[in-house]
């Protein structure tokens, strides 16, 4: 009983939010070019969701995350092309094959190096992150589609509005959903203690990968919405500055707490057109010198992010956080 | 017998931490496992637990060899243990403490947990059953909500042990439990100790430098000295052992009986 | 066999060229346990110093040299004041992702048009090309002031630090600086001037690169760096002769790889140096493993 209801409580914001979102598309009256924006923003916080689930959650320094974004875009794009068509169904089963990608990928990744200590696995997740970069560039010549270095182009526009939202909203739900049982647990102690962890019987090489597959499995999600939002995709999407993007995002929101990710990815898409718009021409690149100026103000001033431990009211549990 | 250590040798780079150190352990005994610092009661600890991988040697439990297995396994095996500095997770409330320690059993999938189904209800119930149980008899439960790290010193101690014993263990290893605590404190501790042997029917070895604890509660003392067992025995015995107190204080003082020594 | 020692020469320069990087990251991860990513940005700064000093103010070159340094190791001091001290009590990560932003501020602070501008700008060399030739193999003087410039370098380092008051401190630091700092060592200062030194080494191999390919850019950092820290890595991070070995080793690499495979591959060589030492060897030829005391 008390699982249904705050269930409804969970998604009615959600289902209201659609609606609006219907209505607004269909009224005419929203400015298409910033409900793009927020939908951008929808799938942005999406990849910061992951990222924090891999970062803010169990703890793991990645510093790649972009190439799974990549990944996931590219394989969805291409699974559609290939396959699909403009059915909805056909975009639902590319928009998995994007996350199953990234996941796998993620595995394979995660398999060698989480090994490492924090330093390291930074350092490899970047060099991981450089060596899909190069890939992505040269992609056209082992599949001719995916055009490289000059960009993949011809890709439908599918994600509309309703898709973003509820992909938005059915990945926050699962993931806090992991999160605030026993298996988000077990990944936190990792996080804070991993030789106890260990002794306290929690598999934790295992869970690690887990952790890091799950993260990326929604950034390849996120990746396959963005690749059907803009219809073009280009490998400097997902270069190292993006991966620093996200973790920006994810700093600032505050590590391991999914509100403040969602707020941070919402101010962060939202702050950088307003900059673009508002900026007059010869100033419009301070937009790249405000990310890392942000970075550093906030590991000095408030490490902890914007919201530090506190969650939204109905992210709390009952009994004790 | 329910663990043997056999012939444990250990090194790290040029600096031998154990030299063939045998051990046994009795079904509900208390042991007590003393020495100077630096002896290798701890790295004893560590590889019993699995954390290292002995050079040579072997551990048994109840037939089972587990040296060189993975730490998770040895403590799904029934073999807990609290850290010479506290390894609480800072961070977690006292709670989630010790819900984590209850996680290897937990009787739901993560596909069950993402969609909150009976069965996740049903198993979130039963572990908030049972740590509330633990909590309320270490009388942590009414700072259930509070952050680890913002524990009293002895609140963290206990703490650390109560999340040791949700995992249901059968042997539990106490490395300093009494560490830093004044004379009321550790009288506190040891009926402490006594009691949670008794209630979840325990066998216990514990590392620790306050003698009156050791004196007081263990029936049988180990003593260590440069990654060697010296002595072996009842405690009454080994307070009069010259090689006992030559260890401790030095070729001199062999002669006199000592009491306190400093942790 | 001369054209393959003609590449072992071409790869014995821009060896040394990242030795001179790689000498910064191990010298401040040894002192710091922090992995400088904004290192490589100092290194470009150091060549637009270069620019400004020879095609503005056309001064000889061994003022500009000591211009680089003295830029870029005041820079690498404040950096180090302003953004890393703070955190010196933090976690690592915190330092590391603080690193990460003043790499990317240094890159696209400098890239703004009001400041270097983003555009590739071409090194004016202060002197003809010439070479040596002897049968097929030649050396350039080029190469010639690489590897004078660079060694003149390596000696004076090994003297700051086996035979002076400083280099006794710096490594008396890097061992425990806790215990240096009971022993009246002066823990901060001698931090600065590890950076300092890191950075002074930088900015001479950002002046010996600019002469040598002669095109700077603000992001010209990015793949130098990468592959002096791999070098670090490789060689042992923390250690100074395996910096210098770990970069000759990626010199070679490098360069091997770019005559006898393809250029292509050129880049791609260093990360795949890199995967390979942190999954094989992370502690890298000269470097010790470290347990945690648990």
């Amino acid at each position: 009983m008390k699982a249904s209801l705050s269930l409804v409580k969970a998604l009615a914001p959600l289902a209201a939010a659609t609606a609006a979102g219907y209505a607004l598309d269909a009224s005419g009256i929203a400015n298409p070019y910033w409900l793009q924006v927020f939908e951008l923003a929808c799938i942005t916080a999406i990849s910061a969701l992951g990222l924090n689930v891999i970062y803010g959650f169990t703890g793991l320094f990645s510093l790649g995350h972009a190439a799974f974004y990549g990944i996931g875009a590219y394989a969805a794009a291409l699974a559609l092309k290939s396959f699909g068509g403009e059915s909805q169904p056909a975009f639902l089963c590319a928009l998995l094959a994007g996350g199953a990608a990234a996941a796998l990928v993620a595995w394979l990744v995660g398999v060698s190096t989480l090994r490492l200590t924090s330093d390291y696995l930074g350092i490899a997740t970047l060099g991981f992150g450089i060596i899909m970069k190069v890939i992505f560039d040269n992609a056209d010549s082992f599949i001719p589609r995916l055009g490289g270095a000059r960009g993949m182009t011809g890709i439908t526009k599918m994600t509309t509005l309703p898709w973003a939202v509820v992909s938005l909203g059915g990945s926050f739900l699962v993931i806090r959903n992991l999160i605030q049982s026993s298996y988000g647990r077990a990944l936190v102690s990792i996080r804070e203690d991993e030789v106890a962890a260990g002794a306290m019987g929690i598999d934790t090489f295992r869970y690690k990968t887990a952790g890091f597959v799950v993260g990326c499995a929604f950034a390849g999600l996120a990746g396959g919405l963005y690749a059907h939002l803009y219809a073009f995709l280009h490998p400097s999407n997902f270069d190292f500055f993006k991966s620093v993007d996200v973790l920006v995002i994810v700093v600032l929101g505050g590590l391991g707490n999914m509100s403040g990710t969602l707020v941070a990815s919402f101010g962060w898409v939202f702050l950088l057109e307003a900059l673009r718009v508002i900026l007059p021409p010869e100033y419009i690149e301070f937009r790249w010198v405000l990310i890392p100026v942000l970075l550093i103000v906030t590991m000095l001033v408030r490490p902890q992010g914007l919201f530090g431990l506190r969650e939204f009211r109905f992210l709390r549990e009952g009994a004790g956080r | 017998m329910i663990l043997e250590a056999r012939g444990l040798s250990k090194s790290f780079g040029g600096i031998k931490a154990l030299n063939g150190v045998d051990l046994r352990l009795r079904k509900g005994e208390l042991a007590g496992l003393i020495g100077p610092n630096g002896s290798g009661k701890t790295t004893v600890f560590n590889v019993i637990t699995g954390i290292y991988r002995p050079d040579r040697g072997t551990v048994t439990m109840e037939t089972k060899r587990i040296a060189g297995l993975a730490p998770h396994r040895i403590s799904r095996l029934g073999i807990a243990r609290t850290f010479q500095n506290i390894r609480l997770f800072r961070n977690l409330s006292v709670l989630d403490n010790v819900r984590t320690a209850y996680h290897p059993k937990v009787s739901y999938g993560p596909v069950s947990a993402v969609c909150r189904t009976k069965k996740y209800l049903e198993g979130e119930k039963e572990i908030g059953e049972n740590v509330t149980e633990l909590l309320s008899l270490f009388s942590l439960q009414d700072r259930k909500g509070e952050l680890a790290k913002n524990l009293s010193y002895g609140d963290q101690r206990r703490l650390e042990i109560a999340r040791a014993l949700a995992s249901e263990p059968k042997i539990l290893l106490l490395d300093e439990p009494a560490a830093g605590m004044n004379p009321s404190e550790v009288a506190k501790m040891m009926e402490f100790i006594l009691e949670v042997r008794r209630r979840f029917r325990l066998t216990i070895l514990l590392i620790e430098h306050q003698m009156r604890l050791v004196m007081g509660i263990c029936e049988r003392l180990v003593v260590m000295d440069f990654g060697e067992v010296i002595a072996e025995g009842a405690p009454s015995e080994i307070r009069k052992d010259p090689r006992v107190i030559e260890a401790y204080l030095g070729r001199r003082s062999a002669g006199e009986k000592k009491g306190e020594e400093k942790g | 066999m001369e054209y393959f020692l003609q590449q072992v020469i071409n790869g014995l320069q821009v060896g040394f060229v990242y030795a001179l990087i790689a000498l910064g990251y191990t010298m401040v991860y040894g002192v710091v346990r922090l992995i400088n990513f904004a290192h490589g940005d100092v290194f470009m700064v150091g060549a637009f110093i270069g620019l400004y000093a020879i095609e503005k103010f056309h001064l000889p070159l061994f003022a500009v040299f000591l211009l680089a340094t003295l830029g870029c190791a005041a820079l690498a001091i404040v950096v180090e004041r302003v953004a890393y001290r703070p955190l010196r009590q933090a976690p690592r990560i915190a330092s590391l992702i603080t690193a990460i932003g003043v790499s990317l501020f240094l890159e696209y602070f400098t890239s703004l048009h009001q400041v270097f501008g983003p555009n590739y700008y071409s090194f004016p060399r202060p002197f003809a090309v010439s070479s040596w030739e002897s049968g097929d193999l030649s050396l350039t003087n080029i190469q010639a002031i690489i590897f004078l410039v660079t060694l003149c370098c390596l000696v004076l380092l090994q003297f700051i630090v086996h035979r002076t008051r400083m280099g006794r401190a710096m490594r008396a630091v890097s061992f425990d600086p806790v215990t240096a700092g009971l022993m009246g060592v002066d823990v901060n200062l001698v931090i600065s001037i590890t950076f300092g030194i890191g950075a002074a080494l930088a900015g001479v191999g950002g002046v010996l690169y600019g002469i040598a390919y002669p095109q700077v850019n603000t992001f010209m950092g990015v793949m130098p760096g990468l592959k002096a820290f791999t070098a670090a890595v490789l060689g042992g991070i923390g250690s100074i002769p395996g910096a210098v070995l770990g970069a000759l080793i990626m010199g070679q690499s490098e360069t091997l790889t770019s005559a006898y495979l393809s250029s292509t591959y050129r880049d791609g060589i260093a990360f795949v140096i890199l995967i390979g030492v942190l999954l094989l060897r992370p502690t890298g030829i000269f470097g010790t493993a470290k347990t945690e005391k648990v």
